[in-house]
């Protein structure tokens, strides 16, 4: 991509300076006097809490800014010092490590909490996680118990209506901590700079219905979402968002890509290998890989089927967005979702990568995979490695099963492209 | 195929009775349930995954509730690991294996209750491969102290009752759901008083022949299952034994899988009279007996809310796992803590750390290891325990 287009590079580098300032926000929140508040990405409903004052903490997003930043095998190291089984999640040792290391990362110092709640009850780790903390830091717990969603059932109003509760129990809480009372509109304000933010981001992630896809929707995907995830509610966040489409539209305008020349079109199921991330994605690009459609993109929130926060029905849309996220769905459904993506961006194969760390997300991977292979004929690579832990990747392995796979995807390819005469028995 | 019969009536010994039972466990393909089913012809056998199932409703429902507790080392892992990777706990991968292999071919149905990660998307992985068969994924609500959790809970049994009277064509009144608390709550006293005794002279009531009697109820009727217990308190109080020189522990980890049995006779060999534990802690869930009267449904909802044991994998609201835990060491006179927690279960291994913290505050010893439904070899197990109780029996004030 060279200087003569006007917004190449926007989309990375405007979430990196808005993420930049955040964590710069969150150093100074002590001294600010702001209240802080832990919460998750799964069932993230910090519309809510900011509304109240709260500056917000993800403990899974410092874990993958180490990771990312190749020091979480130092702080997941520290915390099977402290007693952690080598066979518990990666995250949650990595922030472990980090809380008993002076809380500073490769972002800054981070502030303790005023409030941890855990949003989302459908991984058993986070509650685990959330209890740790609490007693570390002698902080409120509130545990947001958000049921699965099931398949043959039409969205549950009993479930809504469940998490609905808790919601009003929790602002009261906020209240109590930060003296402010619940304020409606204000949160509704908030919700509607939500749903803009969504609009544009299903935007972008639809762009990749392109040939070629103009957006790599795993490894590209993994900086896009980061605003609509750290930063939803806010007039940035949708700021950013409308900047980021200006990138998209200017690369659908050129025909550029991700990849310099689209060869595979992949749908990819599981979180990427945090620590060997640039590694991985290059393992891919030398193969002319797209990923056009990821779930990994959905553990925040799936709109691209429709849902959308309401100003007009506040806590209510909270409750069904949080019931909506991708390891909230039973794998009738996430199977569905895989299928859907196949067909509509056109994938040529499916990747999954498995995780040690995160049962929730890879239980059922291989069922998944033995569908795909035998009942829908999708090509399907598995690979396994670990989120956080960069122990657990084995390049030389995955290398080699990659190349293995795509050599025989062309393989197949070609023999299906050759004329009827040139077969061998025709 | 032999029928179900009621041996616990004919036993003349307590080593006769525990023997059977021993048997009736070791069993995995469960035959006393294919013998059940055949004289039972059109009835409907359901499977729950531990911890906890409300099995009340089942049995109001004329349905067998049979606890599955995987492959008891008896199961070799072949045609689940094309479904479930391998660093998935064993209890999971044997149970989906005892299912792909046709083992227990005679299941009507599954109840998979939400105890952690692995179990919510078996009960997935299962309903995909069963595609025929009943899955039922059961919300246990996290948020205790909610009173919106009561409410929701009790929709989510008003569900499974609906779905189990459609499965088996009849209506579930709820008399039949209080019948069923009244034959629950009297195996849990029953079984409360079993537990009693071996802590009070763990020699007369060894470990591995209690544990047996317990798991015998995985498989049998409840009612029977009473009778069974009823005989076991006769003849266990008997068989006097000599009292040895021991340390009294308890043991944390095996609430869901469980361990092999020779690792319980290794500790006990070792010194350690286990007089606290959560082996198969589902069958003893509750603190106090479930309301016999009013709304049942509500009545087991708030039992679940307020009066369970505590467990990794149950809430604890307001009440706290390591004073409860601290609390139990006093009152139980424990000398020292196992944590036995099976291999990649998390639950286990987060809260062991928080847990230890605590008992090494107070100064009570801690041992520490992870077991495998399949492990045969205990000799390091046996070495950690010896030299855990000999370090309490010498070295320690308590």
């Amino acid at each position: 991509m060279t200087s003569s287009y006007q917004h190449q590079g926007t989309g990375r580098d405007y979430q990196k300076n808005l993420l930049g300032a955040w964590y710069r926000r969150l150093e100074n929140a002590p001294r600010d006097g702001t209240p802080v508040a832990y919460l998750f990405i799964s069932g993230n409903i910090g519309e809510l809490l900011r509304s109240f004052g709260f500056e917000l903490l993800f403990p899974e997003v410092n874990a993958l800014q180490c990771g990312i930043k190749k020091v979480s095998g130092g702080m997941i190291l520290k915390a099977e010092d402290l007693g952690y089984s080598s066979d518990v999640c990666g995250y949650v040792k990595n922030d472990i490590g980090l809380a008993a290391t002076g809380n500073r990362g490769p972002f800054g110092a981070l502030p303790k909490p005023d409030l941890l709640v855990c949003t989302y009850s459908g991984c058993n780790t986070y509650i685990k996680w959330f209890e740790a903390l609490a007693e570390l830091y002698g902080a409120r717990l509130f545990l947001l118990d958000v049921p699965y969603r099931r398949t043959g059932e039409t969205q549950r109003q009993e479930d809504l209506d469940y998490v609905v509760a808790q919601l009003e129990q929790l602002a009261a809480v906020c209240a109590e901590i930060t003296s402010r009372p619940y304020d409606p509109d204000r949160l509704s304000q908030s919700l509607a700079h939500s749903r803009a933010a969504e609009d544009l981001w299903v935007r972008i992630l639809e762009s990749a219905r392109h040939r070629p896809s103009p957006f790599d929707a795993f490894f590209e995907a993994v900086f896009f979402m980061a605003p609509i995830y750290v930063l939803r509610g806010t007039r940035e966040c949708v700021d950013y968002y409308e900047a980021a489409w200006k990138e998209i539209e200017e690369r659908l305008r050129y025909r550029i890509g991700p990849v310099s020349e689209e060869r595979f079109r992949v749908v990819i199921e599981g979180p990427p290998p945090w620590p060997h991330f640039r590694n991985f994605w290059e393992l891919f690009k030398r193969w002319g890989v797209c990923c056009v459609a990821s779930t990994y993109s959905k553990v925040g929130g799936i709109w691209d089927f429709g849902l959308r926060h309401d100003p007009a029905r506040p806590l209510e849309s909270l409750a069904e967005y949080a019931v909506n996220c991708y390891t909230n769905w039973d794998w009738t459904l996430r199977r569905q979702m895989l299928d859907r993506y196949a067909a509509t961006y056109q994938a040529d194969a499916l990747v999954i990568h498995s995780v040690k760390s995160c049962r929730a997300f890879s239980v059922g991977q291989a069922d998944v995979r033995e569908y795909f292979t035998k009942t829908r004929g999708l090509p399907t690579l598995f690979v396994e490695s670990d989120l956080a832990d960069p122990r657990y990747f084995a390049e030389a392995q995955i290398r080699n099963r990659l190349d293995a796979f795509f050599e025989a995807l062309e393989h197949r390819r070609l023999a299906a492209h050759r004329p009827e005469a040139a077969r061998p028995g025709a | 195929m032999e029928p179900l019969n009621f041996f616990w009536e004919e036993a003349k010994s307590w080593d006769e009775l525990v023997e059977k039972c021993r048997t009736l466990w070791l069993d995995p393909a469960g035959s006393t349930v294919r013998a059940w089913k055949q004289q039972h012809p059109g009835e409907k056998a359901i499977g729950c995954f531990p911890v906890y199932t409300p099995q009340e409703l089942l049995v109001a429902a004329g349905c067998l509730p049979v606890s599955l507790f995987g492959g008891r080392g008896q199961v070799e892992i072949d045609h689940a690991d094309s479904h479930i990777q391998s660093f998935v706990c064993s209890i999971a991968r044997s149970t989906l294996e005892l299912g792909l292999a046709g083992h227990i071919d005679w299941l009507d149905g599954f109840v998979v209750p939400s105890i952690c990660d692995v179990a919510r998307n078996l009960s997935g992985i299962w309903q995909h491969n069963f595609p025929k068969g009943f899955v039922l994924y059961l919300h246990l609500p996290q948020n205790v102290d909610s009173a919106a959790a009561g409410t929701y809970y009790r929709g989510e049994l008003e569900r499974l009752r609906d779905s189990l009277a459609t499965l088996t064509g009849r209506p579930v009144s709820d008399e039949a759901v209080r019948r069923a608390i009244r034959v629950y709550n009297r195996n849990r006293a029953l079984l409360a008083e079993l537990f009693e005794r071996r802590a009070a002279r763990p020699a007369q009531w060894p470990v591995v022949h209690v544990y047996a009697l317990a798991a015998a109820g995985n498989l049998l009727p409840r009612q029977e299952h009473n009778r069974l217990l009823e005989r076991a308190l006769v003849l266990g109080d008997a068989n006097l034994c000599p009292q040895r020189d021991v340390v009294r522990v308890a043991l944390r980890g095996a609430f869901c899988e469980q361990p092999p049995l020779e690792l319980l006779e290794v500790l006990e060999e070792a010194g350690c009279a286990v007089v606290d534990d959560d082996l198969q802690i589902g069958a003893r869930f509750f603190l106090a007996p479930v309301a016999e009267a009013g709304d049942p449904l509500m009545a087991l909802a708030d039992a679940y809310r307020h009066r369970t044991v505590l467990t990794p994998v149950n809430n604890p609201g307001r009440r706290s796992r390591s004073d409860d835990l601290l609390r139990r060491c006093q009152e139980k006179a424990l000398q020292g803590i196992i944590f036995a927690s099976p291999k990649f279960c998390e639950p286990a291994l987060y809260d062991s750390v928080l847990l230890k913290r605590a008992l090494e505050g107070a100064g009570l010893p801690v041992l520490e290891f992870e077991y495998e439904e399949k492990m045969t070899v205990f000799e390091t197990v046996r070495m950690q325990a010896e030299t855990f109780v000999e370090s309490i029996l010498f070295f320690s004030e308590r």
